[in-house]
């Protein structure tokens, strides 16, 4: 009970945080802004604040926390804490899918971003490709599918370079500044949009949250206890594939946050999804908001693409954890 | 009354390879049943079946009347429980989440409901693991994890507890105590109880009936004294064997050399 009581806490703090972060990181930047004059509507602080700042802030709450709720998601569907988009190649996947589509100039169908279609659509096979090489006679083996990940990672990169020097000019330049990533000025209804998925999908994956603590122990575990598995599976790989690509879609390729997160999330607070997901969602979002207020400020007025910081933080840790586990993981 | 499990014809094949061929089988409620064979006899592959845990089994595995495959897996849950003979955990959770997760198959929305919480209390309260209720799974020894993995099986409030070697990592004490505890279930609340085990001893002792599994046939079967006779397990196991009785009645089995070898010649 006092558990329960300390994961109540830490979600109610995890949601303070957020919330101070979406007002307090708008004001950080080269421009100094006052959020008095903000408040008072004075330009020209109130005009950065809300143009130039607040969108792109909402933009990292929302893609930090969907990337690392995508994170839990594949940890747990593959029962692996290394797992997350960026390490099993998915994120590399639904790069080459949203560079393929800048490139080709392909618009979309039915109203929906064909860079956001064409990204998801990459995060889901990259994703049948990386389980399909990792998976052998039913039991899927940790080190086949951080190696597979990694392969279809540094593949994806050499198509994405390939195509990046074939197209025209204006073409090729779209692509390097999607490809620089990060939470470059956006407009408000791009993020709108991004909310709407993430809200729907985090809605589907939140409902099965109870199931997700059965699948995370293990298939058979689940089965024996009246789960329909390969639905579960099938709804969670969607799932995340669909938060991959509208993400990556937008920032481009943005590594570790989904592994950052919910291992320390786990470490204090223990791995049950009613908790993990939420929490994840929240601390996530602040982290993601955080390390590109970093970016935009310290080589001001400079920018450093939000995904160099994260994969600073998340390359270290990533190693550490490797090595904190690497007897079971040559089993 | 009609048995809980009827299996006819029943078999399974990996990569074109028969692995259980079994002519017939009944098993009825209240009934405690050793399943034993060598290793790769078809015993976890006889327990998988019955779990409905393998689909994809040809012949016939019925319970209550009703083919395995066919049962919804939710209700199908409700009845019949499966002990892994192992559990490994790559997340923190702790015991007393392991045990929750029995009350699955009851539960619907997101949060259990007091009784969920009533029947983990009563199946880790039985398997004395209460007092690490709130460790973590995986800093808990051997011994302990099975356990929790049966007090798991317990919440589930299951007709029918299949088990692929209980006790295999128990030490002497708590082998007893798993052992009563299944009895007591078989005899109380007329659990159907079958258990895959190496212990013949262990399971001459405790069964009412006894299945010997060789390459996934059943070459004998019956009360124990019926089924562990020694000409059948110098066959199976490979070694000779003598079953003695002790003072109390009890079975008494005991291997010496390989067959053809040993006293027997």
């Amino acid at each position: 009970m006092r558990l329960l009581e300390s994961r109540r806490a830490a979600l109610g703090a995890a949601a303070i945080l957020a919330a101070v972060v979406a007002v307090a990181a708008p004001l950080i930047g080269p421009a100094a802004i006052d959020f008095g004059k903000v408040w008072a509507g004075l330009s020209p602080d109130a005009e950065i604040f809300y143009y130039a700042r607040l969108p792109r802030v909402l933009l990292a709450l929302v893609a930090g926390g969907a990337l690392s709720v995508t994170g839990v998601l594949f940890q747990a569907l593959v029962r692996d804490a290394l797992a997350d988009p960026y390490v099993l190649g998915v994120a590399g996947g639904a790069s080459l899918g949203a560079v393929l589509a800048i490139s080709f100039g392909w618009h979309g169908a039915a109203g929906v971003s064909g860079v956001w279609l064409a990204a998801s659509a990459g995060a889901a096979a990259a994703l049948l490709l990386v389980l399909a090489i990792a998976t052998q006679g039913g039991r899927m083996s940790s080190f086949t599918l951080l190696l597979a990940g990694i392969t279809i990672n540094s593949i994806c990169a050499a198509a994405i370079l390939f195509l990046h020097n074939i197209v025209e000019f204006s073409q090729s330049f779209v692509v390097l500044r999607w490809l620089m990533g990060g939470t470059q000025p956006v407009e408000y209804s791009t993020v709108g949009w991004l909310t709407l998925v993430v809200a729907v999908v985090l809605v589907v994956i939140m409902r099965r949250a109870r199931d997700w603590n059965l699948l995370a122990v293990g298939e058979e575990w689940a089965a024996a206890r009246g789960l329909a598995v390969q639905r579960l599976m099938i709804t969670g790989f969607i799932a995340g594939s669909l938060l991959t690509g509208a993400v990556t879609a937008i920032t481009g390729p943005i590594g570790f946050v989904g592994l950052i997160v919910p291992h320390a999330l786990r470490i204090r607070w223990g791995a049950d999804h009613r908790f993990l997901i939420p929490a994840a969602f929240l601390a996530g979002a602040s982290f993601l908001a955080v390390c590109d207020s970093v970016a935009r400020t310290v080589m001001a007025p400079a920018e450093i693409p939000v995904g160099v910081i994260t994969a600073m933080l998340g390359g270290p840790f990533f190693i550490a954890l490797l090595r904190s586990r690497r007897r079971s993981l040559w089993l | 009354m009609r048995p809980l499990y009827e299996l006819s014809r029943l078999g399974m094949c990996y990569d074109g390879a028969a692995v259980l061929d079994v002519e017939g089988l009944e098993f009825a409620a209240g009934e405690m049943i050793s399943v034993v064979g060598p290793n790769g006899a078809g015993k976890s592959t006889l327990l998988g079946v019955m779990a409905g845990l393998k689909p994809g089994y040809t012949g016939s595995c019925r319970f209550e009347g009703r083919e395995v495959r066919d049962w919804p897996r939710r209700l199908f849950a409700r009845a019949v429980s499966f002990v892994p003979q192992t559990l490994r955990l790559e997340f923190p959770f702790t015991a007393e989440q392991v045990v929750m997760m029995g009350r699955t198959p009851y539960c619907d929305g997101l949060f259990e409901a007091p009784e969920d919480q009533q029947a983990v209390e009563r199946a880790m309260a039985t398997t004395d693991t209460l007092e690490f209720r709130q460790r973590d799974f995986r800093s808990l020894s051997g011994g302990e994890r099975q356990r929790v993995v049966l007090a798991a099986a317990l919440a589930q409030e299951p007709r029918v507890l299949l088990l692929d070697e209980p006790a295999t990592f128990l030490d002497v004490k708590h082998q007893l105590a798993i052992h009563d505890i299944l009895r007591e279930l078989s005899r109380a609340e007329g659990v159907l109880v079958v258990a895959a085990t190496h212990d013949l001893n262990q399971a001459a002792a405790y069964s009412d009936r006894m299945v010997v599994l060789d390459h996934g046939k059943v070459v004998a079967e019956g009360a124990p004294a019926e089924a562990l006779r020694p000409d059948v397990l110098e066959k199976v196991f490979g070694v000779a064997a003598r079953v003695e009785r002790m003072d109390g009645g009890e079975l008494w089995i005991r291997f010496g050399g390989a067959a053809g070898k040993g006293a027997q010649t």
